[in-house]
């Protein structure tokens, strides 16, 4: 469903990825490991246009070219993007911000209403007036899915949905992911906790340096002790 | 009591006209981030095109009301569609270029449209014809009243409820206010932000154009409504928090009121009335009444300004043997020459006093002119009240341009960004206003004649030398600066505040110090321009004088220490042989400051890095 071949990605003159490739298979979920700078955020901006791939890139969406185009355009073709730093718009209550979100239904999937997103995520409807600013982190997060989720998109990249919350969120937001593939999307996370991966992915690439050093299903990880000490373990 | 009530209600109704020029500025910059420089522009469109719809419709119809309304409401539209073309055309190029050239292409467009407005509807001032139902008055507490301005009164409110509904309750608002926040998140979420910003900038210009529309009536149509304006609404923006509406009604009101009260109490001195509210006001609320702090919409990019090395040597003999050129000019140049190497010399000095703030010092004042004019002024007063000599004038005007430095910069050296910029400009149209209207001191527009050098220094000859040792000497002085500790830790505090800070430096204070220098120099270049001229007008601290200091150090490139010196020569030289042989030299100006913006967005020195960078990337993959 989604093609990425040979991306490159820099930061003004610093190389942030390297000859990227990937596929990602309609309604898997696919988890890109890594630690703290190795390129997983970089991989998403690029994708979603918001870092502009170096020329020869190729990245393919349903059999379309979307490397170069703007991230509007990207985001309309069906892919949805939640940032690490989650990005709410915090004078916007719940709801509004579930507006911005808002894109038209897309053929297929069922359409995504404030209704069907609080029963993911009961702790946004008991708030719907709430300006984003004062909501907890996990609440925030919450927010953030169920914001890109407004635009019916058909792949979402998530990035580290779980970084930095409290165990019981975490459980919630697990469980969330769940309902999401369960609904025919297809998804891309990254992830440092490989504990969480395991939980909700069916396949793994683990980066490093801007580079994809291995590809395969977790258990196929879980076989490779040598690969997860030299690539995950802090 | 009821001359309070009256003056309270004029008050109310001027305050409608400025909120919609004000909040039209405000929700532009806003989402774009671009202080729009032409929304002056804008607003006086909307007067007259009012007055020649107005005119078209009434010759057709008959004097009616309600052909009026109409006329008003075609003119906005117009003008919000010519603020829609300009952002499609010019601004949506230049969102990633730094917020200095932002502003100078939006005062180009200034510059273009008053020529076009010249030549469209001529130097007159057009008053509205006003049939009786236009001078219809109402009894208020035994006092007449002009029913228009009661009208005008409910305007305000009207629109704030009516932005209030657009961006509470429609998508396009909801938008709009997110796109304030994030607008790359906004664009990842599928919003196409072109549509937006140009919807905006409808928005925002149509505001002007109806505020222009709706003082037609009491005002009249004329050229320098622009600038006028324009200043004005940056103090009501500034006061009430940059980016928000409802601030920008309260401090409308709060100003507008101001200045009704003033105008009687204080006749000579509304403005300065005006300015002790403002700096009231940021003293309490230094980011206005219901601003808050600027979350930097365009990302810190990590970007180090290069590094400022001292001139190669080559450089060192040319300067001085132009110098040296210069000085011998008298013996074998015509008086013509002589005259234009004294104002050379002072502009290259007004340069860069300029430049030691926005260089090492990353301060971009857009009001640089007042400390130039307050010099001029200095010299003028002190002869005209004081009947000091020159020596004593040229002590004068430095130090009355300095105390003004300290006094406008404590309040901006605070600041950063467009803020800053703003309310330099504001403290520039201040000191323009007072220099303008207080006629018993300063002259008013006639100025002030007869400011003439002592008797040693009346030879052309000997006055180019004075000016040469004043302000080539103050010129190396502010040079030394850049390389001494007190540049150093200008330069640190402008890169990291923080950082400079933990290391001991006071940042505010040291870049007040900078302020106050400039101040200072630039005063100095004033006294001798006033002497060299023999008169001062307020021409000298205008709006248009500050943007000739910023071209002249754009144009020599803001991060090099001769920068400035070249600037200033090649744009006063190109001022004096290219500009002054055409007549429309303000559409030409505007045109070629625009064109250079679009041609270089990252600045004529960020051009040669981007391309040198480029060359080295090939190299390198």
């Amino acid at each position: 469903m989604l093609s990425i071949r040979h991306l490159d990605a820099f930061y003004g003159r610093a190389h942030i990825l390297r000859d990227v490739t990937l596929e990602v298979a309609r309604g898997e979920v696919l988890v890109l490991l890594g630690r703290n700078g190795a390129g997983k955020s970089t991989t998403m901006k690029a994708i979603m246009g918001l870092v502009r791939p170096a020329p020869g890139a190729s990245v393919r969406f349903d059999g379309t070219e979307i490397a170069g185009r703007a991230p509007h355009e990207i985001a309309r073709m069906g892919l949805g993007y939640v940032p690490e730093d989650r990005r709410i718009f915090t004078d916007l209550t719940v709801m509004e911000n579930l507006e911005v979100g808002r894109q038209p239904a897309r053929d297929g999937l069922e359409p995504w209403t404030p209704e069907r997103l609080f029963a993911i995520f009961p702790n946004l409807a008991r708030m719907r007036d709430r300006p984003g600013g004062r909501m907890s982190g996990g609440e925030q997060q919450m927010l953030t899915i169920a914001r890109t989720l407004m635009g019916n998109p058909r792949l979402v990249l998530l990035d580290e949905p779980s970084e930095g919350l409290a165990p019981v969120i975490v459980q919630q937001m697990a469980e969330a992911i769940a309902a999401v593939k369960a609904a025919g999307l297809t998804i891309v996370l990254s992830e440092q906790n490989l504990h969480f991966a395991r939980r909700v992915a069916d396949r793994a690439a683990i980066i490093e340096k801007g580079i994809v050093r291995w590809t395969g299903t977790l258990a196929a990880l879980d076989a490779e002790p040598d690969i997860k000490a030299q690539y995950l373990s802090v | 009591m009821d001359f309070i009530l009256i003056q309270f209600l004029t008050g109310l109704s001027n305050a409608s006209a400025l909120f919609l020029i004000a909040s039209g500025l405000t929700v532009i910059f806003g989402v774009t981030r671009i202080v729009n420089f032409a929304h002056g522009s804008f607003y006086m469109l909307g007067a007259y095109l009012t007055w020649t719809i107005t005119r078209a419709l009434w010759d057709w119809g008959g004097r009616e009301p309600l052909l009026f309304v109409l006329a008003i409401l075609f003119a906005a539209l117009a003008v919000g569609a010519l603020g829609a073309l300009i952002e499609i055309v010019l601004l949506r190029r230049i969102y990633r270029a730094p917020e200095l050239f932002q502003l100078l292409a939006t005062f180009g467009v200034v510059l273009i449209i008053q020529d076009i407005a010249l030549a469209v509807w001529g130097p007159e001032d057009l008053p509205l014809p006003r049939p009786p139902w236009l001078r219809r008055f109402v009894e208020i507490a035994g006092s007449r009243f002009p029913q228009y301005d009661l009208i005008l009164i409910l305007v305000g409110p009207a629109v704030l409820a009516a932005l209030w509904f657009l961006f509470q309750r429609t998508r396009f608002g909801i938008l709009v206010r997110a796109a304030t926040q994030d607008r790359e998140m906004v664009a990842a979420l599928g919003v196409d932000q072109r549509i937006l910003f140009t919807g905006v900038f409808f928005l925002g210009s149509a505001l002007a154009g109806l505020g222009g529309a709706i003082v037609l009536p009491s005002q009249s149509a004329f050229l320098q409504m622009d600038l006028a304006i324009i200043a004005e609404a940056f103090v009501v923006v500034v006061v009430g928090g940059l980016g928000s509406v409802p601030g920008a009604f309260l401090a409308s009101l709060l100003i507008a009121e101001v200045q009704a009260f003033g105008i009687v109490l204080v006749p000579k001195a509304t403005l300065v009335l005006v300015f002790l509210v403002m700096a009231g006001v940021l003293i309490v609320r230094p980011y206005g009444l219901l601003g808050r702090p600027q979350a930097h919409a365009r990302a810190a990019t990590g970007t180090v300004e290069p590094v400022i090395r001292p001139a190669p040597a080559i450089l060192g003999w040319a300067g001085a043997v132009a110098l040296a050129l210069a000085a011998a000019a008298p013996f074998f140049a015509g008086p013509y020459a002589v005259t234009v190497l004294v104002e050379l010399a002072v502009f290259v000095l007004f340069a860069a006093s300029l430049h030691l703030m926005m260089g090492p010092g990353g301060i971009v004042s857009f009001g640089h002119a007042a400390y130039f004019g307050l010099g001029a002024y200095g010299a003028a007063l002190g002869l005209r009240f004081l009947a000091v000599p020159m020596e004593a004038g040229l002590v004068l005007a430095p130090l009355l341009a300095g105390l003004f430095g300290l006094v406008f910069g404590w309040f901006a050296v605070r600041l950063s960004g467009v803020y800053l910029a703003m309310l330099t400009l504001a403290f520039a149209q201040i000191v323009w206003a007072a220099a303008f209207q207080w006629v018993e001191f300063t002259g008013g527009d006639n100025g002030i004649l007869g400011v003439w050098p002592s008797d040693w220094a009346r030879g052309k000859a000997a006055y180019l030398w004075l000016a040469i040792v004043l302000c080539i000497g103050a010129t190396l002085l502010l040079r030394r600066m850049i390389h001494a500790p007190f540049g150093y830790a200008l330069r640190a505090a402008r890169d990291s505040e923080l950082r400079a800070e933990a290391i001991g430096l006071d940042a505010v204070r040291i870049r007040l110090g900078a302020f106050v220098i400039a101040a200072l120099g630039a005063g100095l270049a004033g006294g001798v321009y006033a002497y060299g001229k023999g008169s001062v007008f307020p021409t000298y601290i205008s709006i248009p004088k500050s943007i000739d200091a910023l071209l002249m150090v754009l144009l020599g490139g803001v991060q090099t220490v001769s920068g400035p010196i070249v600037g200033a020569l090649a744009y006063h030289t190109l001022f004096l042989t290219v500009l002054q042989a055409f007549a429309w030299w303000r559409l030409v100006l505007g045109l070629a400051i625009v064109l250079l913006v679009l041609a270089f967005p990252q600045g004529i020195a960020g051009f040669v890095r981007q391309r040198y960078e480029r060359a080295r990337g090939i190299e390198g993959a």
